[in-house]
């Protein structure tokens, strides 16, 4: 899995007892805005010549948050917008990667995570992830309702349910952004 | 149950990432769908900083998370890199719980 917030997403929320399920939808939900990365990447890693289907599948693989705002800063179809994408995607590809197996290998050395701190580690991540897309009221608005309703859901729902259960905060919260900007 | 989750996890991760490049534009070019697809990870990532954060299994407790949580707000405000912010978190949680301040 090679896009960030879904992956911590994903171990997140298995570490946190949820269900499989919930861990899958959870990171596939946060991860759905590749989709929407990879349509408006289109134009910019344009070739007069058809990609080959490889180049398509890799292509995929390093369309994540980073190398779409480089690529997107140079103009479309251009060798800069191609080279900006692909050189960003792999450097963060290689690096997160060999990341994540420091921290696999390094976890398992660990007695108890919380000595460390780690287990407070993890809502700064996410945090950090959050950070900049709080970018005016109604973003903020939203992350705080969708805090408090996943706390409020803590008691009483298996553990994973409360945060997917943001992603319905999310649809209402859209509904009511399309009313008022009608 | 982990490696299944991570393998079905990835794979759909990179399916939709895929779609993106082989679906006709105009299907994925629906306002509501990337009005809600940037909403998303606003909601979903507050829900994991607070479930995070406040909460055991199905209980809440609050412990030396907050304190972690709070220092990696101030960080941020400080436009501190992503690496730094998480430090002081752990640190802020570690250094708290090592003194007997906090559980």
């Amino acid at each position: 899995m090679f896009t960030g917030a879904s992956q911590f997403a994903l171990v997140g929320v298995l570490g946190a007892g949820g269900g499989a399920v919930a861990a899958i939808l959870t990171a596939l939900l946060l991860g759905a805005r590749n989709s929407l990365y990879a349509l408006s990447l289109r134009p910019y890693l344009r070739t007069t010549a058809s990609p080959s289907t490889w180049r398509i599948l890799g292509r995929a693989q390093l369309t994540i948050d980073e190398s779409t705002a480089m690529a997107i800063r140079y103009p479309e179809g251009s060798r800069q917008a191609r080279h900006a994408f692909l050189a960003t995607g792999l450097a963060i590809f290689v690096l997160w990667n060999i990341g994540t197996l420091i921290g696999a290998l390094g976890a398992a050395a660990l007695d108890d995570p919380r000595t460390l701190g780690l287990d407070a580690a993890v809502p700064a991540g996410f945090i950090a992830l959050l950070w900049p897309r709080l970018r005016d009221r109604s973003t903020i608005a939203l992350a705080l309702v969708s805090a408090a309703v996943a706390i409020a859901l803590v008691p009483f729902l298996a553990p994973g349910l409360p945060v997917l259960s943001a992603a319905l905060v999310a649809v209402i919260a859209e509904r009511i952004m399309a009313r008022r900007a009608r | 149950m982990i490696w299944p989750a991570v393998i079905i996890g990835s794979l759909g991760a990179y399916l939709l990432k895929l779609a993106g490049y082989v679906i006709p534009e105009r299907v994925l070019e629906n306002e509501r769908l990337s009005r809600l697809t940037g909403l998303l990870p606003v909601a979903l990532l507050a829900a994991l900083v607070a479930v995070q954060t406040f909460s055991v299994g199905t209980a809440l407790q609050i412990d030396a998370r907050i304190a972690g949580l709070a220092a990696a707000m101030v960080a941020l405000l400080l436009r501190a890199p992503f690496l730094v912010v998480v430090l002081v978190a752990a640190i802020t949680a570690a250094v708290l719980r090592a003194t007997g301040l906090s559980a």
